[in-house]
């Protein structure tokens, strides 16, 4: 029997497709997210398919004091875990941060303090175990600061660090980590919105994840096109850059 | 919610208007969606039954989860942007089916009971909504109510074939069937005339549920609609031969996409004529019994994605009607003869006899023998000649799929659905401001 995985942000597109991939890989589930009543659907149809355990709870990523509690109560639930999952994120409209600092904060203490948060807790219990994983979804946002997401792609770059940071600490430990930078994802943020390109399906995304997992990868663009593109991106001269609309 | 303005069609890619497009990802979100508006599943209608232009279009794909499962007694609840591509990939291999599956699997379950789709086993088995224990419908003032055919069970066959029009199906539970394998055992009928298919028709082996014939509208005089009849059960252990090692293991099929519409010149006569001797001449080859698995038996076009590209920019309709049995075969034998007097060249036409009507006011099937006839979309005279095929069907008795309707008039689709008053008494009780209305509602002026 597999030991558990712990899903944050399960009610994403790209966590449920995760979570699908890791269940047919055998492994039982605690999905955690804000949206109960989703959890508990996506819950059932992942135990229907795969036949595998699948628990659920509700997680606050801004209520930082609840972390360190609410990662014991699901070791305690699973038997131990062997891997954790950081889906969880929110991109607001960045013209709303420009006018209104509480915004731009929600969006930190979510993708940033939030994350770095209960993964000080995980990173703590993995390294002690001496075994296990870490899977964070950041964004390629996160590569270089434009215009119109800086506030999202500041958080998202922030974890992208912090997670490089785990990944070295926790390497004599046998703790693998993973960092995937996905491009535009068919899901309700991208729907239908002007300006979307390239979008990947959800699916094609959770697999890509998985196989890099099992790989043992370090950090995977997904699609992997979005590898050169970010790497013309980045390398374009401040300069220019600043006076890019985008 | 947010919505986008996009061009869509149904399957015949006639025909093409745009339409404002909601994809919610929950049911919750449901209630915010705003009408008029109609559901829409993969879009594999083929007329303009899930079509709103100027309006709104609710896609319901990701609404997909499966909600509970019964091992023992095979009742499955899902919600109703689950495809049926998806029931098959996780229960064929623990030894259950879809009692009742249209030529696609990649259809919704909540199209599948709003169109009351059939099978191959009509005659025996009837068509899907028998096998639907029970849905939770979104009414049009927001509640979700629990229809079967014990509680609200008008409502429960209104929206049976309903075309969407009574609410928003949410969820289907339905009861699958046991296979042993995931293999069918098929033997092929040759029939030199249209009276021989029917004869075959009529009279399957006991065993074989699934019967069905593929005719060629090319043959003329005495071997005017000549055919083959496909007739097949679902494979038990002791037929499968020595070379299948897992009963429920079957090959996977490569998939074939066309990235675009071919020209409409490539459907001439002289190439349908081709292909279909082509397809007589290999299905006549096969004399005995064969073992065939499911995918390839009951979704052979499903390889190929986007086959309706074939039909070029024009597209093409579905014509299907179906006779009641005491003049079926002079009404299809006229309506051959029409066909091919207006050298309209079907590609494709499918045989298949119907069991009685079902308590569903616009379910299609009744008693009698059904036609389906793939016809490319021609010159500006393609739908008056369509409409004289009406004029043979109504001499009849006959009715036409709202599935796969696109130009039917309002008249003969109230002549030819008779319990079409008892459906609209419903309708209006629950829908008094038509807030659920699509293309298809507004041409048959079943809604304003």
């Amino acid at each position: 029997m597999k030991n558990g995985v712990l899903i944050l942000g399960a009610t994403s597109s790209i966590a449920r497709e995760v979570a699908l991939q890791l269940a047919e890989k055998g492994y039982p589930l605690f999905l955690a997210s804000r949206d109960e009543e989703n959890l508990k659907r996506f819950a059932a149809d992942i135990a229907i398919r795969h036949h595998v355990d699948v628990k659920y709870g509700t997680f606050d990523a801004e209520d930082i004091h609840s972390h360190a509690q609410f990662l014991e109560r699901v070791i305690q639930k699973m038997n131990g875990l062997e891997g954790v999952v950081v889906a969880f994120g929110e991109s607001p409209n960045q013209k709303n941060s420009n006018q209104d600092f509480e915004v731009a904060l929600k969006t930190i203490n979510i993708n940033f303090v939030g994350a770095a948060s209960i993964l000080t807790y995980v990173a703590n219990y993995l390294e002690n175990q001496r075994s296990g994983f870490i899977l964070g979804i950041t964004s390629v946002a996160g590569d270089r600061g434009r215009q119109a997401n800086y506030v999202y792609g500041a958080a998202k770059s922030g974890i992208t660090t912090f997670l490089q940071g785990l990944r070295a600490r926790l390497y004599p430990s046998g703790v693998r980590v993973l960092t995937v930078k996905p491009g535009y994802v068919d899901t309700a943020m991208t729907y239908g919105k002007p300006g979307i390109f390239l979008v990947a399906t959800p699916e094609y995304v959770g697999k890509k994840i998985v196989n890099a997992l099992i790989h043992s990868r370090e950090q995977i663009y997904v699609p992997w096109f979005w590898r050169p593109i970010m790497w013309i991106i980045k390398n374009i001269p401040e300069t220019i850059f600043k006076r890019l609309k985008i | 919610m947010y919505r986008h303005k996009a061009t869509i069609s149904g399957w015949g890619c006639y025909p093409v208007t745009s339409s404002y497009l909601i994809r919610p990802e929950r049911i919750q979100d449901l209630k915010a969606v705003e009408g008029p508006v109609i559901a829409r599943g993969y879009g594999k209608s083929y007329g303009d039954a899930s079509l709103n232009t100027d309006r709104n279009v609710l896609l319901m794909e990701r609404m997909n989860c499966f909600l509970s499962f019964d091992e023992h007694t095979g009742v499955l609840k899902a919600e109703a942007g689950t495809s049926l591509d998806k029931i098959l990939t996780t229960f064929i291999p623990r030894g259950w089916f879809i009692p009742v599956t249209p030529g696609t699997k990649f259809v919704t379950l909540g199209g599948c009971f709003a169109a009351d789709v059939h099978g191959k086993n009509h005659h025996v088995d009837g068509s899907f909504s028998k096998f639907v224990k029970e849905i939770d419908l979104l009414l049009a003032d927001g509640r979700t109510v629990t229809c079967s055919p014990q509680e609200n069970a008008d409502l429960f066959w209104a929206t049976a074939g309903g075309m969407g029009l009574t609410g928003i199906i949410t969820t289907i539970t339905i009861q699958l069937m046991t296979i042993e394998t995931a293999y069918m055992t098929v033997r092929n009928y040759p029939a030199k005339n249209l009276s021989e298919v029917m004869a075959i028709l009529d009279n399957p082996k006991r065993q074989d549920k699934y019967s069905v014939a593929w005719i060629d509208c090319q043959s003329t005089g005495e071997f005017l609609g000549r055919g083959i009849v496909m007739n097949g059960h679902h494979a038990v252990h002791e037929e499968l031969p020595d070379s299948i090692d897992n009963p429920f293991k079957i090959k996977p099929r490569g998939m074939i996409s066309i990235p675009f519409n071919f020209p409409s010149c490539t459907l001439n006569p002289w190439s349908i004529n081709g292909f279909n001797s082509l397809y007589y001449n290999s299905q006549v080859k096969k004399k005995t019994s064969y073992t065939i698995d499911y995918d390839r038996y009951f979704y052979p076009l499903d390889a190929i994605a986007n086959w309706n590209r074939f039909y070029g920019k024009r597209g093409f309709i579905q014509y299907q009607f179906v006779v009641p049995e005491n003049d079926a075969e002079t009404a299809i034998r006229k309506i051959l003869m029409q066909l091919s007097a207006q050298s309209l060249s079907p590609f494709l036409a499918v045989l298949k006899k119907f069991g009685p009507e079902n308590p569903a006011p616009l379910s299609f099937p009744h008693s009698g023998y059904t036609l389906a006839l793939d016809i490319p979309i021609k010159n500006n005279k393609f739908f008056e000649q369509i409409d004289q095929l009406d004029e043979i069907v109504l001499n009849y008795n006959g009715r036409i799929y709202l599935a796969k309707d696109s130009r039917t008039k309002p008249a003969n689709f109230r002549t030819m659905y008779p319990r079409f008053l008892q459906w609209k008494k419903v309708k209006t009780q629950i829908d008094p401001n038509q807030i659920f209305s699509s293309d298809l509602s507004q041409r048959l002026e079943i809604t304003k």
